[in-house]
C-alpha cells in the first residue's frame, strides 16, 4: 500500500518540478511548484513526519505560494519558448540553455551514482517501527520538545531571521518618497539634532507636515531616484 | 658633579632649547623664545665654566677625560659609542663658542623682533649650537661626523631663512652642497685611519698612531690620504680655497647667522678638527705642508677680494675666510696654542663686527652696500667705536687682541724655517691687506659727508626704505610674508644689542693680554696637556724673531690703516661720489681690479668644471638609462604584466547571474566528483 | 520502500531545480527552481532522519523552510523594487555589476 502511495506521490514531484523547470508562464510554473510542494507533503507523511508534512502544506504551500502568485501577478512577464531562444542566439546566455542541461544532467547522474550506488545497503534495513503515543517520532510534541531543548538557540536565529527578512521586504519594495528626499528644504528643527536622518512620524516622512498631500494615488510613481533605462 | 656631567650638560641645555621654542612654536608669546634661546645657550655657558673649573682640579695627565652615555654598535670591530671627550682642547672650544652665542642670542632677541620668523630663527640658532658642540665634545669620529653634518644642516637652515628670496635658498644650497663635498672627504678619512687603527675613538686612535699603526716612519701613504680627506672636510667647513665660495653667498642669512656660524663658530670647525688631529696630522707631515699652503694661499685670495668688494657684509665675510686661513696655517705648522688663541681672538673681533655691521645696515634700512654709504659717525657713535675696536683687532694692532694672536702665529710659522719662510711672507702681505680693506670699509661708512639715511638719524628718525628690496639683487619684496621683519634694528636704540656688542669690545681689547709674549702662556698652558705627545707644540722663541716679528706687525697694521686713510679720507669725494684716489688706482691696474672682483673667477670655474659635467652626465643618465630601463622595462614591465592579468581577470566577472550560477553548480559538481573518486 | 526511492527522488528535485536556475531568464522563476532544489534537499533530510531515528532532520527541514520564506520575501522584495523602476525582468539583462 504504501508503496503506491509512494509512487503516486513520486510521479507527482517529479512532474511538478519538471513544470516548474519547463512551462512558460511564470503563473502556470507557480502553479506547478504548488503541486509539487503537496506532492512533496504526502512523501513526508509516508516518511513519519507529520508535522513537517503539515507545516509543508501550511507555510510553504498555503503562505509563500500565496506571495509569489501576488508577486506574479503584479510582475507578470511572459517568455519565449526554449527553441526560440536557443535559436536566436542574439543574447549572450542562450548558449547555457544547452550548456546548463548538460550540467545538471551531469549533476543528477553524479548523485544518483553517490546515492544509489555501492554504499546503499547503509540505508536499508533502517527506520523507525510505527510506535503510537502522544509523544512518538514525528509527531508535533515531539518536534515541539527537540525545538525546545536541544534546538533552541536554533530556534532563536530562525525567529532573528524572519525579523530581518520582514524588515528588508518592507524596506526593499516600499514607495520612494515616503519618508522626504534628501535634496528638498530642510527645516531644521531642534529635534533633528537628537534624532537620526529618515525616522520620524508617518505624517512627517509623507509630508503633511510641509503642506504637501499625502500620495493616495499612482502606483507607478515617477521616478526619481537615478535609475535610468538601460541601453 | 664630575667634569664630564658638565660636559653632557654642555649639550643638553641648547638641546632642551631647541625643544621648548620648537614645540612650542605656537604659544610662546612674544620674545619669549628668544629669551630661552638665550638662557639655554648661557646655561651651556656656565656648564662649561664648570667643566673648565672641575678639568683644572684634575692632574695635568689626567686630563683627558672620556664618559661614554651608551653604546650604539659594537659589532664586527666597530665600537661606535655616544661618547664625550672632555679635555682641554674641547673645553676651550666650548667655552668660546657657547660665550660668543650667549652675546649673539641676546643680540638677535632686538634684530629679529617683529620678524615673523622669530621663535623659528631662535630654535635654529639653538640646534646650530647644539651642533656646535656636539662636534666639538665627540670623543670619537662617530659623533664627530654627526655633529659635522647636523652644523651643516642648521648653517643651511639658517641661510635660507628668509626662505621666500630665492637668493637666500639659493645660497643656502650652494653652502650645503659644498659642505657635503666636506663631509665625504671626512667620512673617508676616517675609514682610511680606522683602517689601519680599528677604532673609531679618539684617544685610543691617537694612542694606536703613536705606538706604530701606521708604520714608525712618517707620511704612510694610507695616513697621508687619510689626513688630506679630513683637510678637504676641514677646508670645506671653513671656507678655505678652492671650497669657499659658499661663504659670501652664506650672507644671505641674517646678520647674526653671520656673525655666529660664519665666523665665530661653524667656520672654526676645520681648525679644531686639525688641531684634534695633530697626532695623525704629525706623522703625515706632507698633509700639515698642504694645509699650510692652502691656508696661506686663502688669506692672501680673500684678502684680495676684500679690497674690491662693495657689500659690506661679503667684505667681512672674505676677512673672515682671510682669518681662518691663518688659523688653518698655523695648526698645520704646529702653532696649536697660536691658531687656537686666533680663533678666540678672532671671534670676539669678528662676531662684533657683523653684529656692528648689522646695526648699521638697520640704519640704512635694509641696505648693504657700501656705494650707498657715508658719513654715519657723528648718528651712531656706539656702531662706530665697535668698527673702531673690531677694526683694530682685525688689523694687528697692539694692545689689541688680534694682535697678539696673529702675530704668534705668524712667530711660530717663521721660526719652522726653511720654506716656511714664504708663508711668513704671506701672513704679513695678508695683514697689510687686512689692514686696508677693513679701514676701507670703516672710512667709507662712517666719514665723509652723511648720506641721506645717516642725517635722519641725525635727526632722531630711523630710515626707513619705502619698498623693500632684496639688498643682493634689488628685486621687490612681498611685504606680507611677514619676514624679514619691518623692524631695523640699531645698536643705539637697542640695550640688548649694546649689551652683547660691548662685552665683546672689552673681549677684542682684553683678550690677548692673557698671551702676551715672554709675559704669561694662559692659553699655552691651558691646552698642554692636550698635545702632550705633540713635538710641535713648545714654540722656541728666538727672542730676536719675536722683536722683529712685533714691531713689523704693528708697523705694517699701521700702514695699512695710514694707506686706506690717504685713499678715501684724504683723498675726498668727487662730484659723483668717487673716490678719485681709488678710482686712479683702479684704472691702472683694470686686469687686477677685474680679477678681485669677480672673485679670481673661483665660482664660474667650478661651474665649468663641475657643475655642468654633473648637469649633463644627469641630463644624459635621465634620457637613456632611467628611460629605457626602468620606466619602461621595470615599472612598465610591472604594471603592463598586472594590467594583462587583471584583464584576463576581468573577463570573468560578465554580470550574468546564471553563469554565476552554472559556475556554482560546477563547482559543486566537481567536489563530488572528487569525494566519489575517494570512496 | 527503502530510503534509497526517496533519495533517488531528491536528487532528481535537486538537479531539475539547478538546470531550472541556469537556464530560466525570467528572476521570479530563478527563485521558484531555487525553491525546487531547497525542497529537495528537504526530502534528503526527512528521509535520512527516518533513517537514524532522531528528530534532528525533522527540525532542520523546519528551518531550511523558515531560511526559505526569508530568501523568497527578500527576493520578491526586489522583483517588485525592479519593475517599479521600469527595468527589464530579465536576469540577462540585469548586468550593471560586471567588471
Amino acid at each position: 500500500m504504501s508503496a503506491v502511495l509512494f509512487f503516486v506521490a513520486a510521479i507527482g514531484v517529479i512532474s511538478g518540478a519538471v513544470g516548474v523547470v519547463v512551462l512558460r508562464n511564470p503563473f502556470f510554473s507557480v502553479l506547478a511548484l504548488v503541486a509539487h510542494l503537496v506532492s512533496l507533503a504526502v512523501l513526508f507523511l509516508l516518511l513519519r513526519a507529520e508535522f513537517v508534512a503539515a507545516v509543508q502544506v501550511v507555510v510553504y504551500a498555503g503562505a509563500v505560494m500565496v506571495l509569489y502568485v501576488f508577486v506574479v501577478a503584479y510582475v507578470g512577464g511572459e517568455e519565449d519558448s526554449i527553441g526560440e531562444r536557443l535559436r536566436s542566439g542574439a543574447s549572450v546566455g542562450s548558449g547555457l540553455r544547452l550548456g546548463g542541461a548538460i550540467l545538471g544532467g551531469a549533476l543528477l547522474v553524479e548523485l544518483l551514482i553517490a546515492l544509489l550506488g555501492t554504499g546503499l545497503e547503509a540505508t536499508s534495513g533502517y527506520g523507525a517501527g510505527y510506535v503510537a503515543g502522544p509523544k512518538a517520532y514525528g509527531t508535533p510534541a515531539y518536534i515541539g520538545n527537540l525545538l525546545l531543548t536541544r534546538f533552541l538557540l536554533v530556534f532563536e536565529l530562525a525567529s532573528f531571521l524572519l525579523l530581518i527578512a520582514a524588515v528588508g521586504g518592507v524596506v526593499l519594495a516600499r514607495r520612494r518618497g515616503g519618508i522626504g528626499e534628501d535634496d528638498e528644504h530642510e527645516t531644521f528643527v531642534a529635534l533633528d539634532v537628537l534624532r537620526p536622518r529618515g525616522t520620524g512620524t508617518m505624517a512627517e516622512g509623507v509630508g503633511v507636515g510641509n503642506g504637501r498631500a499625502l500620495r493616495a494615488d499612482s502606483e507607478t510613481a515617477p521616478v526619481k531616484t537615478g535609475a535610468g533605462r538601460p541601453s | 658633579m664630575s667634569t664630564t656631567t658638565y660636559g653632557w650638560l654642555v649639550l643638553a641645555f641648547p638641546l632642551l632649547g631647541t625643544l621648548i621654542t620648537a614645540f612650542g612654536y605656537r604659544v610662546l608669546p612674544g620674545r619669549t623664545a628668544g629669551w630661552i634661546g638665550t638662557a639655554a645657550i648661557f646655561l651651556a655657558f656656565l656648564a662649561a665654566l664648570g667643566a673648565l673649573i672641575s678639568l683644572q682640579g684634575h692632574a695635568s695627565e689626567h686630563r683627558q677625560i672620556v664618559s661614554s652615555l651608551w653604546s650604539y654598535a659594537s659589532t664586527v670591530g666597530i665600537d661606535a659609542q655616544m661618547s664625550i671627550l672632555v679635555d682641554p682642547l674641547s673645553v676651550f672650544m666650548i667655552l668660546v663658542v657657547s660665550g660668543v652665542s650667549t652675546l649673539i642670542h641676546l643680540y638677535s632677541i632686538s634684530y629679529m623682533d617683529k620678524d615673523r620668523g622669530f621663535v623659528r630663527y631662535f630654535s635654529y640658532l639653538n640646534f646650530f649650537v647644539f651642533s656646535m658642540l656636539l662636534l666639538v665634545l665627540a670623543g670619537n669620529f662617530l659623533l664627530l661626523i654627526v655633529g659635522w653634518a647636523f652644523v651643516g644642516a642648521a648653517s643651511y637652515l639658517l641661510i635660507s631663512f628668509w626662505y621666500r628670496r630665492t637668493t637666500a635658498t639659493k645660497a643656502g644650497i650652494k653652502a650645503f652642497v659644498i659642505n657635503v663635498v666636506g663631509d665625504v672627504g671626512l667620512v673617508l678619512g676616517t675609514y682610511f685611519v680606522f683602517k689601519h687603527t680599528h677604532t673609531l675613538d679618539f684617544l685610543k686612535s691617537f694612542h694606536a698612531a703613536e705606538t706604530g699603526a701606521f708604520g714608525h716612519g712618517t707620511n704612510e701613504g694610507d695616513l697621508v690620504a687619510g689626513c688630506i680627506l679630513l683637510l678637504v672636510g676641514a677646508f670645506a667647513k671653513s671656507a678655505q680655497i678652492p671650497l669657499h665660495t659658499w661663504l659670501p653667498d652664506a650672507m644671505e642669512g641674517p646678520t647674526p647667522v653671520s656673525s655666529l656660524i660664519h665666523a665665530a663658530t661653524m667656520v672654526t670647525a676645520g681648525v679644531y678638527l686639525i688641531a684634534r688631529m695633530h697626532p695623525l696630522f704629525e706623522r703625515a707631515p706632507a698633509a700639515q705642508d698642504v694645509g699650510a699652503v692652502v691656508g696661506a694661499a686663502t688669506l692672501l685670495v680673500a684678502g684680495t677680494i676684500g679690497l674690491a668688494q662693495t657689500d659690506i657684509k661679503r667684505v667681512i665675510a672674505y676677512s673672515t675666510m682671510s682669518q681662518i686661513g691663518y688659523m688653518i696655517m698655523g695648526v698645520s705648522v704646529g702653532a696649536y696654542a697660536a691658531g687656537l688663541f686666533h680663533l678666540m681672538t678672532h671671534a670676539f673681533f669678528k662676531a662684533l663686527l657683523f653684529m656692528a655691521a648689522g646695526s648699521l645696515i638697520g640704519a640704512m634700512g635694509g641696505e648693504q652696500s657700501l656705494q650707498k654709504m657715508g658719513g654715519f659717525r657723528k648718528a651712531m657713535p656706539f656702531t662706530y667705536a665697535c668698527f673702531i675696536i673690531g677694526g683694530l683687532a682685525l688689523s694687528g694692532i697692539p694692545p689689541f687682541s688680534g694682535f697678539f694672536s696673529k702675530d704668534e702665529i705668524l712667530l711660530v710659522t717663521g721660526e719652522r724655517g726653511g720654506w716656511h719662510w714664504i708663508l711668513y711672507v704671506a701672513g704679513y702681505i695678508g695683514a697689510f691687506l687686512t689692514a686696508i680693506y677693513t679701514f676701507r670699509m670703516i672710512f667709507r661708512a662712517f666719514h665723509g659727508e652723511p648720506v641721506e639715511q645717516a642725517r635722519e638719524l641725525e635727526g632722531g628718525h630711523l630710515y626707513h626704505a619705502e619698498v623693500p628690496t632684496n639688498p643682493a639683487n634689488g628685486e621687490v619684496e612681498d611685504t606680507d610674508v611677514g619676514f624679514p621683519g619691518p623692524n631695523h634694528a640699531i645698536a643705539e636704540r637697542a640695550l640688548p644689542m649694546r649689551i652683547a656688542m660691548g662685552l665683546l669690545a672689552l673681549g677684542a681689547v682684553g683678550a690677548g693680554l692673557i698671551q702676551i709674549p715672554k709675559v704669561d702662556f694662559v692659553v699655552d698652558d691651558f691646552l698642554r696637556p692636550s698635545f702632550a705627545t705633540s713635538k710641535l707644540y713648545e714654540p722656541h722663541t728666538k727672542t730676536g724673531l719675536l722683536v722683529v716679528g712685533l714691531t713689523l706687525g704693528t708697523l705694517i697694521g699701521l700702514a695699512g690703516i695710514a694707506l686706506a686713510y690717504r685713499i678715501w679720507i684724504v683723498g675726498g669725494r668727487d662730484a659723483e661720489g668717487r673716490f678719485p684716489v681709488a678710482v686712479k688706482i683702479r684704472e691702472r691696474t683694470r686686469p687686477l681690479y677685474e680679477l678681485f672682483v669677480n672673485k679670481w673667477y673661483f665660482d664660474e670655474a667650478i661651474d665649468l668644471l663641475i657643475v655642468r659635467p654633473m648637469a649633463a652626465a644627469g641630463a644624459f643618465a635621465r634620457d637613456t638609462f632611467e628611460r629605457v630601463f626602468v620606466d619602461e622595462t621595470i615599472v612598465g614591465g610591472t604594471t603592463g604584466i598586472v594590467r594583462a592579468g587583471s584583464a584576463a581577470v576581468r573577463a570573468a566577472q560578465s554580470g550574468f547571474v546564471r553563469y554565476y550560477a552554472a559556475l556554482l553548480v560546477l563547482g559543486v559538481a566537481g567536489v563530488g566528483f572528487y569525494f566519489l573518486l575517494q570512496a | 520502500m527503502s530510503i534509497a526511492w526517496y533519495l533517488a527522488v531528491s536528487a532528481i528535485v535537486f538537479s531539475l531545480g539547478a538546470v531550472g536556475v541556469m537556464t530560466r531568464r525570467n528572476p521570479l522563476v530563478v527563485l521558484l527552481c531555487l525553491e525546487l532544489m531547497l525542497n529537495g534537499g528537504n526530502l534528503a533530510l526527512i528521509a535520512f532522519s527516518r533513517m537514524w531515528g532522531n528528530g534532528d532532520g525533522q527540525i532542520l527541514a523546519i528551518v531550511v523552510m523558515t531560511v526559505a520564506a526569508c530568501e523568497v520575501c527578500i527576493g520578491l522584495g526586489m522583483i517588485v523594487a525592479i519593475y517599479r523602476r521600469q527595468l527589464p525582468i530579465d536576469v540577462d539583462e540585469l548586468r550593471e555589476l560586471q567588471g
